[in-house]
């Protein structure tokens, strides 16, 4: 039988505020257990919630990036349950208001196998939450450990529809939401502080079957690559099951990186019955059209919307510009360089091709760049005017890396300099042909490579110093 | 409507509250007279009536963000149960 | 000297002719007297009061001394109050030294008040009665066999029994104004938003609002002055400019709109009530008020819809007691769950433990529409009901209880027995409006009758003129019960 995957995702983006969603604790990640907790945060009697106007703005910056609808209203809910991170014993969320519906994204799916595509994925809601605390395992003689400073950490879970038909759609979605919420700046997006964890809902159907299998929920994948390999160890697993002659069972199930297994936390029976019901400690929120418009106004250009102007005011072909705009750094070192003078397609292989290959390798971030955007596009104006080759230029770039030198003075440093006489280079040349007639010979008689051959005596003559394309031109000429 | 024995252990497993076998018909016979007060209300028409959740209609006042609470640890520790290395201790939570 | 009001003592300590610590060691004197019998306090710190006293001496001495500064007061042992227990009447918080101070414990510091010590309550606020402290039941300083209402019935046998001038309280379907009935003094319930619910220990969070206890209607304006205000740390707390309660006290009642609610002097009003009540409006008459009957057709309503709403929410505010960072843990546990089912249920007093069950219930899946929601519209059809009178009158009045205090013990096998006694009281706090109690006469045992007068919002100090003119012309409010 065929099957069909269904994946819907949940994301809990870490909202990127000086203060916790409820109280005027820091956030700051790494501090000492328990140091950042005001008394809402460990939940003393009588403490109360005050709302950070910060993670709203931050849930409507989301809401103006993805198209989607800003409710106007919306209202905390209270989700009770017991656990000794959940300090109140409930977590102050949203339910049936949240502050954001609807909205899409277009993701580009890079499959295993076959041609990349572009998809649509639906969003349902986003909605903002407290974060808990964390329970430390290791062991204090048999008893666990609780550290309330992420407690109250601002969240915004962004619920995708169940869109996602297989891990790599789902890993690009994660990915491209990943993108979105770091270039807008509500998020830091660092996924091995938990800033950015992804809970995947997955099921199964033969293909051609309307109806949703009965899904399992995998929590807490903090890694793209796990997401991908729990989504596929889980749909192999299902439909493994299904052939066995087995049902699924409606349940939470945990990833083991270790074993890149899924495991059993609880199933739909034992599951918690929440209780939700509006929090009386906090009126409804209302978010008046001006505050969006403000908002709006402050929204930096999308990556969808600066890939198109790329390809329109730089002439860049459509894959150059969807690189180039894959983060926000990145996108602007590319536009200083071209500002500084550097020709725009140049400017686009240097940043796509030496420059990315060299941070790649020394695992560092555009940000940390040691060749500004000026020095870059100096060193590119010295390739279009013939002063240096690529050759030259890949040597230019290695030296501008370990030094603040310029192309201009590193060029003239190691005499890279090329012959732009033109006079100077036909004497040279003349003095080739005259020196390999029977080359010349063998190209009259219509040997084409010979051709090939006689620029490479040149080309030697000249030490690397003459342009290529005008060495060319002169020999052509001169072989009539 | 009343309230079965299981659906008293329900709630009581659900609130946290152990509930002894030789308490549960008291507790179960003190909520069905609690939820016979009750019951008169829902035979009320309330059609078209929004709930109200609050007792002012008011809106959410929001505060600027600023991290400005001090560290308060060892004062908020002083009366906890159990504490170690600054951590709040309890039975091993098991996953 | 104990007799004396608020006011009084304020102006005797400006005048400097008693100090503050001599205050306070004469109310420490007669606590030390009367709270073995009446058990209205639960904690007493002598060196704790006496020193709040000889800063408040010092500062007076320095010229720095606010208009209050040195009185004595009781605070219900449901506000947070750094260095001191909190206990909220339970076991469960039995071991509690709050770490911090809750609004209301805040501005009565810096008005310069005196804490006596901490006011008895029904445990976490639940109850009538007062019966339902984990340090057992107030005596009525009225008749020793007598509940002295609840759930702030520490606080209004105290002032009752002239152990403290006056006393804060907290009013969630009464817990001031019944009490207050029950003990012969005047309280109020103000507007929910007015008092800040920072270091209130919850109990319903949409009806909860604190408000003060004294012998007259003067004192609680007095006090309220202290209490009220907005606070940036309560979301419910309302921006509003500060007000003087003490404005139109002296405001003449002549013209003045008095709203009867027909429900609320039907079938259920015991005579003996129904006939202090009708004196007090008579009183009322003389001074030139006018009286119109009104309806409040949906009165019956507010016992299951509150007794819906109050639980559900008690049921998620006291999901905090859990033994983990503060209170109570059981001694002895199995694991995890178990640790949170035995601390719980061995934190927690019967009363606390039903309207939990009852609140887990109402919301739970499944239920919710049918309860929860109902509840909270049957709550708007009320709070209509109230505005739909106040077109018609400028405040409302009528009995708070349906009887005078009952006996220890007498409704403690049925908890609905007990709900059906807070008919007059919980509408006021469904709408959010303030009310107040005053008292009236006395019933046929002897026990004091108060008057419920409810106003629109933020009509406090309206209501408090309403008062204090009948309290110009009345002396019940000057009986002290003999000890």
């Amino acid at each position: 039988m065929q099957w069909e995957v269904v994946i819907g995702l949940e994301v809990h983006a870490q909202l990127s505020t000086q203060s916790k969603i409820f109280s005027t604790a820091s956030t700051a990640f790494g501090a000492a257990p328990n140091t950042q907790t005001a008394v809402v945060d460990i939940a003393l009697p009588g403490a109360l919630p005050v709302m950070n106007k910060s993670a709203v703005e931050k849930a409507i910056r989301f809401g103006l990036a993805i198209g989607a609808d800003i409710n106007k209203k919306s209202v905390f809910a209270r989700k009770n349950y017991f656990y000794p991170d959940l300090p109140k014993g409930y977590q102050i969320s949203q339910f049936e208001l949240p502050v954001v519906e609807h909205g899409a994204i277009t993701i580009r799916v890079e499959p295993p196998k076959g041609e990349a595509y572009d998809k649509v994925v639906n969003l349902t809601r986003a909605h903002l939450e407290e974060d808990a605390g964390k329970s430390l395992h290791e062991d204090f003689h048999g008893m666990t450990g609780i550290d309330l400073n992420r407690a109250g950490t601002p969240l915004l879970e962004i619920v995708s529809e169940p869109d996602m038909r297989s891990a790599a759609e789902a890993v690009a979605y994660a990915k491209a939401l990943h993108s979105i919420v770091t270039w807008i700046g509500i998020c830091d997006g660092n996924m091995q502080e938990g800033s950015f964890r992804c809970d995947a809902n997955v099921s199964v159907r033969p293909v051609g079957q309307k109806e949703f299998g009965t899904r399992r929920e995998i929590k807490n994948l903090n890694s793209f690559k796990f997401l991908e390999q729990a989504i596929n160890y889980e749909v192999r697993w299902q439909i493994d099951q299904i052939e066995d002659g087995h049902k699924i069972v409606q349940a939470t199930v945990l990833f083991d990186p270790d074993t890149g297994e899924t495991r059993m936390m609880r199933t739909k029976e034992d599951a918690h019955d929440y209780r939700y019901f509006p929090d009386p400690d906090l009126p409804p929120l209302m978010i008046n059209d001006a505050w969006i418009e403000r908002v709006k106004g402050e929204m930096p250009e999308l990556p969808a919307a600066m890939q198109a102007r790329f390809q329109s005011q730089y002439g860049i072909p459509a894959y150059d510009a969807a690189t180039l705009t894959a983060s926000k750094a990145l996108a602007a070192y590319y536009e200083a360089t071209v500002a500084a003078g550097a020709d725009a397609k140049l400017a686009s292989n240097w940043i796509m091709g030496e420059i990315s290959a060299q941070l790649n390798r020394e695992e560092k971030s555009i940000a940390e760049c040691p060749v500004e955007a000026e020095r870059l596009a100096l060193m590119i104006k010295r390739i279009a005017d013939s002063t240096i080759n690529n050759k030259s230029a890949k040597d230019v770039l290695r030296w501008m890396w370990e030094s603040p030198k310029t192309a201009d003075e590193l060029i003239a440093e190691h005499g890279l300099k090329q012959e732009t006489d033109t006079g100077a280079i036909e004497a040279m040349i003349d003095g080739v042909l005259a020196a390999n007639a029977a080359m010349v010979e063998e190209f009259k008689s219509g040997k084409e490579k010979a051709f090939n051959a006689l620029v490479g005596q040149c080309m030697k003559a000249a030490k690397g110093k003459a342009p290529p394309a005008v060495v060319n031109e002169i020999l052509r000429k001169k072989l009539g | 409507m009343s309230l079965t024995i299981d659906d008293v252990r329900r709630i009581a497993k659900l609130a946290r509250i152990a509930v002894t076998d030789d308490e549960l018909a008291a507790t179960q016979q003190q909520l069905n007279r609690i939820f016979g007060l009750i019951e008169e209300m829902r035979a009320v028409d309330t059609t078209g009536i929004e709930p109200m959740a609050h007792a002012q209609d008011v809106m959410l006042r929001l505060r600027e963000d600023m991290a400005t609470a001090p560290d308060r640890r060892a004062e908020w520790q002083a009366v906890a149960p159990a504490v170690e290395n600054g951590l709040y201790l309890v039975p091993k939570v098991i996953e | 000297m104990l007799n004396k009001t608020l006011k009084q003592l304020a102006a005797q300590l400006a005048a400097k002719e008693i100090s503050a610590v001599e205050l306070a060691t004469e109310y420490l004197a007669r606590i030390d007297a009367l709270n073995p019998q009446l058990n209205a306090l639960i904690s007493v710190d002598r060196e704790k009061t006496l020193a709040e006293a000889q800063a408040v001496d010092a500062a007076r001495a320095a010229g720095q001394a606010g208009a209050l500064a040195g009185v004595p007061l009781v605070h219900k042992d449901i506000f947070c109050q750094q260095g001191w227990k909190t206990s909220c009447g339970s076991k469960m918080l039995d071991n509690f030294i709050s770490p911090y101070d809750a609004h209301v414990v805040e501005q009565c510091r810096k008005a310069g008040l005196v804490t006596l010590g901490r006011a008895n309550m029904d445990e976490f606020a639940m109850g009538s009665s007062n019966e339902n402290s984990f340090y057992g039941p107030v005596k009525n300083p009225w008749d020793l066999n007598a509940v002295p209402g609840g759930s702030s019935g520490g606080s209004a046998a105290a002032v009752a029994a002239r152990l403290a001038p006056v006393a804060t309280g907290t009013d969630t379907g009464g817990s001031i104004r019944q009490p207050a009935a029950f003990c012969g003094i005047t309280g109020i319930k103000p507007t929910y938003g007015v008092v800040s619910r920072f270091g209130m220990i919850a109990y319903a969070s949409s009806l909860d609002q604190g408000g003060p206890l004294a012998q007259t209607a003067e004192d609680c304006a007095l006090l309220l002055n202290v209490m009220a205000g907005f606070d940036e740390r309560d979301s419910t707390s309302l921006q509003r400019d500060k007000e003087d309660y003490t404005r139109d006290l002296a405001a003449p009642l002549s013209g003045l709109k008095i709203g009867l609610p027909k429900e609320y002097f039907a079938e259920g009003l015991a005579a003996d009530v129904a006939k202090a009540i009708d004196a007090a409006i008579a009183e009322y008459r003389k001074l030139g008020a006018e009286v119109v009957e009104i309806s409040l057709p949906n009165t019956k309503l507010a016992i299951p819809s509150y007794y819906v709403i109050a639980p559900a929410e008690a049921s998620s505010n006291l999901s905090r007691f859990d033994g983990v960072r503060y209170g109570h843990r059981a001694a002895e546990y199995s694991g995890l769950a178990d640790m949170y089912e035995q601390t719980r249920a061995e934190g927690f007093g019967w009363e606390v433990k039903r309207r939990i069950l009852t609140g887990t219930y109402v919301l739970s899946h499944g239920y919710y529409d049918a309860y929860y929601l109902q509840a909270q519209k049957i709550r708007r059809i009320i709070a209509d009901d109230f505005q739909k009178a106040f077109a018609q009158c400028d405040v409302i009045m009528g009995p708070v209880t349906p009887n005078t205090a009952w006996n220890l013990g007498e409704k403690n096998a049925d908890p609905v027995a007990m709900y059906l006694e807070d008919i007059y009281t919980l509408g006021v706090n469904l709408a959010g409006l303030p009310g107040m109690s005053v008292p009236v006469g006395f019933g046929s045992n002897d026990r004091p009758v108060g008057l419920q007068i409810i106003g629109n919002y933020f009509s406090e100090a309206k209501m408090l003129n309403v008062a204090h003119r009948f309290q110009q012309v009345t002396d019940w409010h000057t009986r002290a019960p003999a000890l």
